[in-house]
């Protein structure tokens, strides 16, 4: 093998310190978070427990976490799900120039770009016009897909940008209709890239702030739930609760990339039969 | 002639069905972004010339909402503020996202390891920037892991107090959310682009330094400005980093904002947004002078 040369080391080194830069402080709430019953919120452990794990499970000590935990759960499967469709269904419409696409491309774009707390303003302002009350499952959900729906766009704008076109006009030769192309050609084609629509869908809108924060009414999502406690919890309860907030994040990453390889593979596998027709 | 006026009726049907079918899947999209973005955006406008008592706002056209906000000194202090929040974080995540972005794409030779490490530097993306935030604490507190290092190594006899709760904290919590946004654009750009395109510089006698400069960034604009319109716009756009890192001793526009929507008072509010929207459209706008971002996809 080539011998590496030094810039690869002092590069690989940088790349180190910065994946500690990233990692570093969640890994240190996470130590944190098993301190005794008399530690604080800084080093150094005061005896080792699960007592804070424990306090998640008493209303006094933290409040609805488990319920805003639910919450935050539901509207991310919502998001997600609402994310994937419109998502696919725009991509499709985008592979076409129709009536309004550029219009369309730029609102998308800017729905990415605009400071979040303008769409929380603006939705709190608008059902406050129209009398309506604000709930985390009309103006929250509606506030967190102008955040999922472009990314989700984006990917798609990817997927289809590499698409190759002959395996739909293969099918259409053959007579399929334009549904049938879509449902047995394409679908099955960019299915593990929805995947990856799913994931941001779900986790952009769990760990959603700003875009809920005028939105969500009286019942808490879990962010806002935790940045509450920011305010009035001083003990290392709140290190727990992160914790376990960032563990599930990280099963739920881990869920979706071992879906994401699972059909890779089964793609690669049943791929092509070519030359196995007609022998 | 004119391009298509030689279809048949027949072509000219289909495209017209393809037009029409791509409307209507385009439609879930319009109408989301019609009621959750435009229309709200429209609301803020509108309300910016309303006016308001200390309980309750009304519609009315009235410049006193901006009239206050441009004659008060605050606001130019706080506008200033978040430019400079926004360059210093431009300058920290560019340096650093290149640095980790040119790493993957070109000193990682294996494709497997070029995935894991680039999925390593994004899941963070995907966990809660609250919990990233309170994550410092024992980082950078009083009593925390920094203070306790510089003292027991003998940097310094008492510990620092500006290293939780200042500027240095939330420019830092600002590198730490969004370089991300910079290492996956730029990363992507990196990996388009031709190798040979470098083998050729080097056969051609250029050093490492000369390849970076003279084949490397220059392809990899685009990827850089990407990241660098996310970036810039998440940070002059933030309010709740600036609230929790600077533990509300300093002040950013979306701050001003969320105040104003605290104490109720939306027009004022709203004032301010149209001003902070303006600003991050020209920021932005500026910005795309140096790339076509829809050939970038």
């Amino acid at each position: 093998m080539e011998k590496r040369p030094l810039s690869f080391y002092i590069l690989a080194g940088f790349f180190g310190l910065f994946l500690l830069f990233l990692y570093g402080p969640t890994i240190t709430i996470a130590i944190l978070s098993f301190q005794g019953p008399q530690g604080g919120l800084t080093f150094p452990m005061n005896g080792v427990s699960t007592h804070w794990f424990a306090d998640l499970f008493e209303q006094q000590a933290v409040g609805d976490i488990w319920g805003s935990f639910g919450r935050s759960f539901a509207l991310g499967l919502m998001v997600m799900v609402t994310t994937v469709v419109f998502s696919v269904m725009g991509g499709l419409a985008f592979r076409v120039r129709f009536p309004g696409s550029t219009i369309l491309f730029y609102v998308v774009i800017a729905s990415l770009v605009i400071p979040s707390i303008l769409i929380s303003l603006g939705v709190g302002l608008i059902f406050n016009q129209l009398g309506w009350d604000v709930h985390w499952w009309t103006s929250g959900f509606g506030s967190q897909l102008t955040w999922t729906l472009p990314f989700g766009l984006l990917i798609m704008f990817a997927v289809f940008n590499r698409f190759d076109k002959s395996y739909e006009e293969a099918a259409r030769d053959q007579g399929a209709s334009s549904w049938q192309t879509v449902r047995y050609v394409i679908l099955p084609i960019i299915a593990p890239s929805l995947i990856g629509v799913a994931l941001f869908g779900f986790t952009l809108s769990y760990d959603e702030f700003a875009r809920t924060l005028l939105t969500a009414g009286s019942y808490n999502t879990l962010p806002l739930e935790i940045f509450g406690m920011t305010t009035n919890v001083t003990t290392p309860v709140i290190y727990a609760l992160g914790t376990l907030t960032t563990a599930f994040s990280f099963l739920i990453v881990g869920g979706f990339l071992v879906a994401a390889i699972l059909a890779n593979r089964r793609r690669a596998r049943q791929a092509s039969d070519a030359g196995k027709g007609m022998v | 002639m004119k391009a298509g006026a030689n279809l048949s009726s027949a072509e000219r049907r289909a495209r017209f069905g393809a037009g029409l079918s791509a409307l209507l899947l385009a439609t879930p999209i319009w109408a989301v972004l019609l009621f959750f973005l435009l229309l709200p955006i429209a609301m803020i406008v509108a309300v910016s010339f309303w006016t308001a008592t200390e309980w309750s706002f009304h519609p009315d056209f009235s410049l006193e909402n901006y009239e206050f906000l441009f004659g008060s000194p605050v606001t130019y202090s706080v506008f200033l503020k978040t430019f400079i929040y926004a360059g210093l974080t431009w300058i920290f995540t560019l340096l650093i996202g290149f640095t980790v972005a040119n790493f993957l794409a070109f000193h990682v030779q294996s494709l497997t390891w070029q995935i894991v490490l680039f999925l390593l530097c994004t899941i963070p993306f995907w966990t809660s920037n609250i919990i990233r935030m309170i994550s410092w604490i024992p980082f950078l507190g009083r009593n925390g892991i920094a203070n306790q290092a510089l003292i027991s190594w003998g940097v310094i006899d008492e510990p620092l107090e500006w290293l939780l709760f200042s500027d240095f904290a939330v420019v830092l919590a600002f590198v730490h959310l969004y370089t991300l946004f910079m290492v996956v654009p730029i990363f992507n750009t990196m990996m388009r682009i031709d190798k040979s395109l470098i083998e050729a510089a080097r056969d051609a006698g250029a050093s490492g330094l000369q390849i970076l400069t003279n084949v490397i960034i220059p392809l990899t604009k685009p990827g850089i400005m990407i990241g660098s319109i996310f970036v810039v716009t998440l940070v002059m756009g933030d309010f709740i980093t600036v609230r929790f890192m600077s533990g509300s001793q300093e002040a950013n526009v979306g701050r001003l904002i969320s105040n104003d929507v605290g104490l109720l008072q939306y027009p004022s509010a709203s004032a301010t947004a149209v001003v902070l929207l303006l600003t991050v459209l020209i920021t932005i706008a500026i910005m795309l002078r140096f790339v076509d971002i829809r050939k970038e996809l």
